[in-house]
């Protein structure tokens, strides 16, 4: 991706200030009103960070990939309910066909495996997105087009779609959008080869983060309340029953981790250029999407079970973590999808093809 | 204490890929010569005197030890690389496998001068085994139980007592075994054991067969009948083994060998299942490779961080109880995945019901040897200061 390059540590820093001072997942969840959302967003954008996956000529920041990967994390962490890593999307996607990125947030389309969007003669784009996250909350919609000829990437104004509104497990606002003769503001043709599943891919390794980031957050937090709740006359920290549990959680938590940063290593070493990805790429980002989604499954069930009843109170904040990393698992993808791709193209390499993939990465 | 757990995404470096293709090479020679077969149920001849010789002088044991040892100074990165190839390869490496794992590095921090420039070379020659004595009939998972007693005496100690689970105690030229020297203190249950080098060729030694329930010999019973040791072969701290315990775990629980054991059931589970299996199948295939690749991933990053000098001991038993547990359920899972595929090949299901047989019977060993589950959990929860 060139350009100016944001080092990792600045982005980390700046991204967890801002989710620390404006997001804190205890005041959010304590807010009766989105009236923390604007201030949120504008601290943001105030530096740069929805757009840093776009180049300085197209109005963004022009950050490396690493560090558009790396917001992905410390949003999870937060369990953040910005739609940050759906606007770098956009930015990202826009910028493969040369779009340059209107401000304000962004989404991007199509985010299943089998929503198809396609143009007609005229220009116009028609279909349907289904469980498209933030669609009702942005200004804009990055979306591929899906040709005879080939991809093109387009810029819709959010509102020439029609929208069905929906919640997530976690209460965000997800939609199905409906292109019924969309005429887009900008649109161009996606460099040769790049189709939705490229799109698919960079968003399970952005979900596959997000959820790795969680998991570290709930790990902490888990840790934290087992030494401080007592019960039978200690603390249940002390019990190896919990211990064990604890144990669980911080192998899900790491396992989570280590896929998605591999994952995104290997999309960064390559600039995250969607004309480069190939199976090796497919194999990070599904095992990436796979591990994190069990991980997912499995550490919301031990954190939930260290908590008790308190941990399933809508007062408690542990449900933000837990809920969204369950949600995650659904888009760009489920894990059995793409666990599905991934068995099928390791049969067709074949028993003896197997091991010499696996150790090419 | 953080909880955090450091996982870096490490790539093996361009040295690693040359090695790799070399090694390759080698194992591919050693099958057309009839060393082994790769497609082999385990069987005893995993012991090979002339391969491990051979192994030694392509200068693969001991590769990251000092060269003034027999050593090549090369990373841990290389190291994992000659393992996991070996380990895929069903390799005959029994005679020299724990010596480089982790005998020798124990030797060279621990050993005397003398001793190492004994033994060291003669184990990165491949002509030296080793065993571990640690497990006891009243001390496993509790090694600050053992009872086997080194007497002090004149130039040494004398050893009364038994061992066992001692893999290899009958092909071994060495032991590593913890003996007590002093019992244990009300302040510190750990105290009183001593780390020993033991020559199993000295008199009072009887090594009795355990077979297993495969019907295979691996480990021993040990029993020690007034041996003599001389004080040269002390390893360490006088009554202080509890200290020097921990750092050889890094090495020992971290390699590919601790979620590899029973891959070859994936492998032949692919070919049975064909070019394009049914979906169920498919979805199933792709979650264990999925499992499989982080595993892998998390194993070189461990490696990564012997290599800094680190010691990753927490994260390398998460490697061992993620690995071993998932390893455990593999064979499980493929025969769960392969239920309904009925046709094909009859020599490949052969194949596939026979290494699945034989890694359904193993299953149950991966989540005991080298640290069991339980014993790995209680050390991840130590490093989440919980105890």
């Amino acid at each position: 991706m060139g350009g100016r390059h944001l080092a990792e540590s600045i982005v980390t820093d700046t991204a967890t200030r801002i989710l620390s001072d404006l997001a804190d997942p205890q005041s959010v969840n304590r807010a009766r009103d989105t009236a923390w959302e604007p201030a949120l967003w504008r601290a943001l954008s105030g530096a740069g960070l929805p757009l840093a996956w776009v180049p300085e000529e197209l109005g963004g920041v022009g950050g490396e990939s690493a560090d558009g990967f790396e917001l992905a994390r410390v949003s999870g962490e937060f369990a953040s309910p910005a739609p940050l890593t759906e606007t770098l999307l956009a930015g990202w996607l826009l910028a493969q066909a040369k779009i340059a990125s209107p401000t304000g947030v962004m989404t991007v389309a199509p985010c299943r495996w089998n929503d198809v969007i396609g143009m007609r003669r005229d220009g116009r784009l028609m279909g349907r997105a289904r469980g498209v996250p933030f669609a009702a909350a942005s200004e804009h919609i990055a979306v591929v087009v899906t040709g005879a000829e080939g991809c093109r990437i387009a810029c819709v104004a959010t509102s020439a779609c029609r929208i069905a509104i929906g919640k997530s497990l976690a209460g965000d606002k997800v939609g199905e959008v409906t292109f019924d003769d969309v005429k887009p503001i900008a649109i161009a043709d996606a460099p040769t080869g790049f189709d939705a599943a490229k799109l698919m891919t960079m968003g399970a390794a952005m979900r596959a983060l997000e959820t790795a980031g969680a998991l570290q957050a709930l790990l902490r937090m888990s840790t934290q309340y087992a030494g401080e709740r007592v019960a039978f006359g200690k603390p249940i920290a002390k019990f190896q029953a919990v211990q064990h549990n604890l144990a669980r959680l911080a192998g899900e938590a790491a396992a989570a981790m280590a896929a998605a940063s591999s994952a995104a290593d290997a999309l960064s070493t390559i600039a995250a250029d969607p004309r480069k990805f190939d199976e090796g790429i497919f194999l990070e980002v599904a095992a990436a999407r796979i591990r994190s989604a069990e991980a997912a499954t499995e550490g919301a069930a031990i954190a939930h079970q260290v908590f008790g009843a308190i941990g399933f109170t809508k007062e408690h904040v542990l449900h933000r973590f837990t809920m969204r990393m369950l949600s995650w698992r659904d888009d760009f993808g489920n894990e059995s999808q793409w666990a599905l791709e991934l068995g099928n193209q390791i049969a067709r390499r074949g028993a003896d093809g197997l091991w010499p993939f696996l150790s090419s990465r | 204490m953080s909880t955090a757990l450091q996982f870096d995404p490490i790539r093996l470096p361009p040295e690693c890929e040359v090695l790799r293709r070399e090694v390759r090479a080698f194992l591919a020679e050693e099958i057309a010569a009839g060393t082994f077969d790769p497609a082999a149920i385990e069987t005893d001849d995993l012991f090979n005197r002339e391969f491990s010789r051979r192994v030694g002088k392509k200068g693969w044991i001991g590769i990251t030890w000092p060269k003034k040892y027999g050593g090549q100074e090369r990373s841990f990165l290389e190291r994992y690389v000659i393992t996991e190839e070996f380990r895929i390869a069903n390799a005959p490496v029994r005679l020299h496998f724990t010596a480089d794992r982790q005998s020798g590095p124990v030797l060279i921090k621990y050993a005397n001068e003398a001793l190492k420039a004994d033994i060291l070379p003669r184990i990165t020659r491949g002509e030296c085994c080793f065993g571990i004595g640690m497990s006891e009939p009243n001390s496993g998972s509790d090694l600050f139980a053992a009872s086997t007693k080194a007497t002090k005496t004149d130039g040494g100690y004398r050893i009364n007592g038994t061992k066992v689970w001692t893999s290899n105690a009958h092909n071994a030229d060495y032991l590593i075994a913890i003996f007590r020297t002093a019992p244990a203190t009300k302040e510190n249950r750990r105290h009183g054991l001593t780390s020993f080098l033991v020559d199993m060729k000295s008199p009072g030694i009887t090594v009795s067969p355990i077979y297993n329930l495969t019907g295979l010999h691996d480990f021993n019973e040990v029993v020690f009948g007034d041996m003599f040791i001389p004080d040269t072969h002390v390893l360490g701290e006088i009554d202080g083994a509890w200290k020097q315990a921990t750092s050889e775990l890094a090495f020992e629980r971290s390699g590919p060998e601790r979620f590899l054991e029973t891959f070859i059931v994936m492998i032949e589970l692919v070919r049975v299942l064909g070019a394009k299996p049914d979906v169920r199948a498919a979805e199933a295939l792709g979650r264990l490779v999925a499992q499989v690749h982080t595993l892998r991933r998390m194993s070189v990053s461990v490696n990564g961080m012997l290599q800094a000098g680190k010691e990753p001991i927490v994260e390398a038993s998460v490697v061992k109880d993620l690995g071993t547990v998932w390893e455990q359920r593999l064979p499980h899972r493929a025969r769960e995945i392969a239920a309904f595929v009925d046709s094909g090949d009859v020599t490949n299901r052969a194949l596939f019901e026979e290494h699945l047989a034989f890694a359904t019977m193993i299953a149950p060993k991966l989540t005991l040897q080298g640290g069991t589950t339980e014993v790995l959990r209680g050390i991840i929860a130590r490093g989440l200061g919980l105890r």
